[in-house]
């Protein structure tokens, strides 16, 4: 029987600290790495079953109604099978857990890169050469793309306000009015978007490159028109996804289709190109930032204004004040959320959605009212911690802000800072340091998971993924420690619909929500074990494959002499969420070098400490910090989507003009986690960590720069140009 | 066209459509998926092979140049178990998605290679002295291959471990 857990109320047992095998919490390496290192590790544009076909998706050129004249005569090209022009294919990727099928139609384009069609052939190069040559004819009509030339909407349950601001700013000591954009981003996960899809029949079984399994599974379904239980997705390793894989995307139904049409065996990658525009962005965003405070540098009030963008139909909304609901104590704040309907690409979650623009933009903001205030930063957020949720009015699930500002700081060497800015010179470079609180909000999602012992050898199963995340490597960890299991006993199974559905990899819940269901499956096989033994589960003491009770010792193999034991864990959030405020914190901290007479940055060195309750494997937790804070330089000094003013298409949709950081671009990192046990956060005491790192990363680097050379830059990324107009 | 050439040690002779990239050839028609398409472009290194003991990305190259080369895979440098590098990039946790890996393994072999041969590179200070493979030499020389993921820490670490001329400078692990 399933061992079910509601997240309701804190659990302060704190089993996890007392179990005896020792390897939760430890640097153990990924049991999947030696298979990515050697090129075993299979992908999903990798199956090659006979028969397979190949797919090329072609893109629409404009916006308006789409027709494709010589479609005919392209299907008479060399190899070529079909031309598909099906209404269920699907506009954009679906949003995170929509559990259906996202706006359909190849008939009306309403972005610039839309699919419109599939081409099959019997080789690739005969599909992409065919996609070529098909003609797409737009009747292009003008629709808006600029967010700011459009009345925005301002959706319901999306403004809040309490106190009375007017009032605040007047008998303010300080006050700040600022506006800060950045731009639009995408994901850019270095495989690209890929589907092999076969059908028999009746059931297709889809090899994709998608997050959240279970929800992919109906998306899909729906989108075909066929029934959930005859699709099987399969996942087991994804390269990369950061939001872009969450729901299903365009190649995943496009195969499909041809797949049953064809009955042969389908595969469609996008091409680069591709990715950028037929997945979600980051939606650019402008945000108005007003302060006021006391002289001690209190905050008597805040306003934070946001406005983003996405297509018609598409419910995302960038949650730019997520952050800000909780982040600082005001008596007097006001947030305000206005959406653009506009058609650039479709916007939806790229890593960490809100906290990475909103943290970063307000962190900028809170380093402008340092400067006022003449408060040193660090200080200043001390002083601003808020001692319940600023607006609810709830306690703090945990709150570990404080131990992260003074601990990055002393890890930094934050006290020698000189606080006036343009105070260190090496040549033409300006050197100077800044710093920024780090904020995310947690939840735990409905997850199970089972796991299968024999003997002393165990197999974890779910559908849930392993993005490089590091869930094979903490499952095994988590198993291994209830069970009282050399790791190398513990196999993990992952991404394939037909095993109990997991959390799916997003927002950061992946770890707590799919590693809780992992740990009730193992507390329901020692429930077992100890029902046979006749004893207390809490009494039994399980290590290195041995029963030991008081002074008996009994080996799991032969106390259960082959018998299959299963166990069944599953874990929904409840009440909890309602009764305290839960989310992560942290504090980076940045050097940086300014020219000015380019007007380049080069980063020096950074430093972040993270609170995030249990850290279950401090190795992938530290690379998933490292990949935040990268990201955050990212964002801070390079990345950014331009769209063309006249129709919003991606001008610089592939990597030689949308700039990633590259390995020259990094500099030493220092990743310092902070001891906490988060109660509310269910048996493992665990948040997330995959987000936290990118939460604020970005403005520390550019109040480094200010501190460096005195120039305030308020629109991301700080580009040469925008630095040296910046500098004067 | 026909084609031959050796993967790993093994000759393949082939026949292939004049437009098939290496990449292509060695994932679809050689059957070793190890090298990976990130791009299609020659803009992220994913892809990434030695050819005659060279890294090149094999997708900007067409196989039918490839008569008589020598081609090794990710796959090929695991031939007698895995390489120094591949056990160092596991140790280090050089990888996260693993999408990008071939491509910096491969590139890092061949790398080191032209360090032990003193070809200068960008941040090099001069084009004739020994190279000193610095923390700044190794992160130039290795910025032609992508990680989203950004595993850039792990993955110098795992190089600089076995390139030990390299001076440590990876941070302390708490
Ligand atoms: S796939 Fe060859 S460089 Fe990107
Ligand atoms: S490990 Fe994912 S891109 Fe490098």
């Amino acid at each position: 029987m399933t061992l079910d857990l509601k997240l309701d109320a804190p659990d302060e047992a704190n089993r996890a600290d007392d179990l005896v095998q020792g390897v939760l919490g430890h640097e153990n390496e990924r049991p999947d790495g030696l298979s990515k290192a050697i090129g075993a590790a299979t992908y999903a544009a990798e199956p090659r079953p006979d028969g397979l076909l190949h797919g090329f998706l072609v893109r629409a050129p404009g916006i308006g109604a789409v027709s494709c004249s010589n479609a005919n005569s392209v299907r008479e090209m060399e190899g070529v099978r079909l031309v598909l022009r099906d209404p269920r294919m699907i506009r954009n990727a679906a949003q995170g857990a929509a559990n259906e099928a996202p706006v359909q139609g190849v008939d009306r384009a309403e972005y610039v890169g839309q699919p419109v069609a599939l081409v099959v052939a019997d080789s690739f190069e005969q599909a992409r050469h065919a996609a070529q040559a098909l003609e797409v004819e737009v009747e292009t009509d003008d629709a808006p793309v600029d967010p700011e030339a459009v009345t925005a909407e301002k959706p319901d349950g999306r403004q809040t306000a309490q106190g009375d601001l007017d009032a605040a700013r007047r008998d303010a000591a300080h006050v700040l009015d600022r506006t800060y954009t950045t731009s639009s981003m995408v994901s850019a996960a270095m495989e690209p978007h890929a589907a092999t899809a076969e059908w028999d029949g009746t059931r297709l079984v889809l090899r994709g490159s998608l997050q959240m399994l279970k929800y992919n599974r109906n998306e899909l379904a729906d989108s075909l028109g066929i029934a959930p239980e005859n699709v099987r997705i399969l996942a087991p390793y994804v390269g990369g996804g950061f939001g872009s894989k969450l729901g299903i995307s365009a190649e995943c139904v496009a195969a499909a289709l041809a797949a049953i049409e064809l009955g042969r065996p389908i595969r469609v990658v996008q091409h680069r190109r591709q990715v950028f525009e037929m997945n979600t962005r980051r939606s650019e965003t402008r945000q108005r930032i007003r302060l006021a405070a006391d002289r001690q540098g209190r905050l008597t009030a805040l306003e934070h204004e946001a406005l983003v963008s996405n297509l018609p139909d598409e419910t995302f909304a960038e949650p730019v004040l997520q952050g800000s609901h909780f982040a600082y104590a005001a008596p007097n704040r006001a947030l305000r959320m206005h959406v653009a309907r506009i058609h650039r690409p479709a916007a939806g979650s790229v890593r960490a959605p809100g906290e990475a623009v909103g943290v970063t933009a307000f962190e900028v903001a809170m380093d402008e009212l340092a400067v006022a205030t003449g408060i040193d930063p660090v200080e200043l957020r001390l002083r601003n911690i808020p001692d319940k949720d600023p607006e609810a009015g709830i306690p703090f699930s945990s709150h570990r802000l404080k131990a992260a500002l003074s601990e990055g700081a002393r890890r930094f060497g934050w006290a020698d800072r000189p606080s006036p800015p343009r105070q260190r010179r090496e040549g033409e470079w300006w050197i100077g340091t800044g710093m920024a609180a780090a904020f995310r909000v947690n939840a735990i999602m409905e997850a199970q998971a089972r796991i299968l012992l024999t003997g002393d050898r165990a197999v974890v199963e779910t559908d849930m993924t392993d993005i490089g995340t590091g869930s094979y490597a903490i499952f095994q960890q988590i198993a291994a420690e209830l069970l009282g299991l050399p790791l190398e006993r513990v196999k993990v199974r992952l991404g394939d619909t037909e095993l109990p559905p997991g959390s799916g990899s997003g927002g950061s819940f992946g770890a707590a929500s799919t590693g809780t269901a992992v740990w009730m499956a193992g507390m329901d096989l020692r429930r077992q074990i100890a029902r046979a033994l006749a004893c207390d589960e809490a009494d039994l003491t399980l290590k290195d494959g041995t029963i030991i009770r008081g002074n008996t010792r009994r080996s799991l193999a032969e106390a259960f002499d082959g018998t299959v034991l299963t166990g069944d864990g599953h874990v929904q959030p409840g009440d909890a969420q309602q009764k305290v405020r839960q989310a992560t914190f942290g504090a980076h901290f940045a050097e940086v070098a300014v020219s000015d007479v380019t007007g380049e940055i080069r980063m020096r060195r950074m430093h972040g400490s993270f609170a995030a309750g249990r850290i279950l494997n401090p190795r992938t937790a530290r690379s998933q910090c490292h990949g935040g804070m990268i990201w955050g330089i990212g964002m801070a000094l390079t990345e950014a989507v331009t769209h063309d003013r006249r129709d919003g298409h991606m001008v610089n949709r592939d990597f030689a003009e949308y700039h990633l950081p590259v390995n020259a671009d990094v500099p030493p990192l220092d990743v310092h986690f902070i001891e906490e046990r988060d109660p509310w956060a269910g048996p493992l005491q665990a948040k997330g960590i995959g987000e936290l790192g990118i939460c604020g990363a970005g403005a520390a680097i550019l109040n480094a720069v200010h501190h460096a050379c005195g120039a305030r830059l308020r629109d991301f990324p700080a580009t040469p140009d925008r630095v040296l107009a910046a500098l004067v | 066209m026909k084609l031959s050439f050796a993967v790993n040690g093994r000759k393949q002779s082939l026949d292939l459509d004049p437009r098939v990239t290496l990449l292509d050839a060695l994932r679809d028609h050689v059957g070793l998926s190890g090298s990976k398409k990130g791009c299609d472009h020659g803009q992220c290194g994913a892809c990434t092979v030695l050819v005659n003991g060279r890294r090149i990305n094999a997708c900007l190259s067409l196989a039918v140049m490839h008569e008589g080369d020598e081609v090794t895979t990710v796959e090929g440098l695991a031939r007698d178990g895995p390489s120094a590098l591949q056990a160092a990039f596991v140790e280090h946790d050089g990888m996260q998605c693993g999408y990008c890996t071939p491509g910096q393994i491969c590139s890092a072999t061949a790398m080191l290679e032209e360090v032990a041969a003193g070809w200068p590179s960008h941040v090099s200070a001069d084009l004739t002295s020994k190279v000193e493979l610095t923390q700044d030499e190794l992160r130039e020389r290795m910025s032609g291959n992508l990680c989203r993921c950004s595993c850039y820490p792990g993955i110098n670490a795992a190089i600089g471990q076995v390139a030990t001329e390299v001076p440590a400078e990876e941070e302390t692990a708490d």
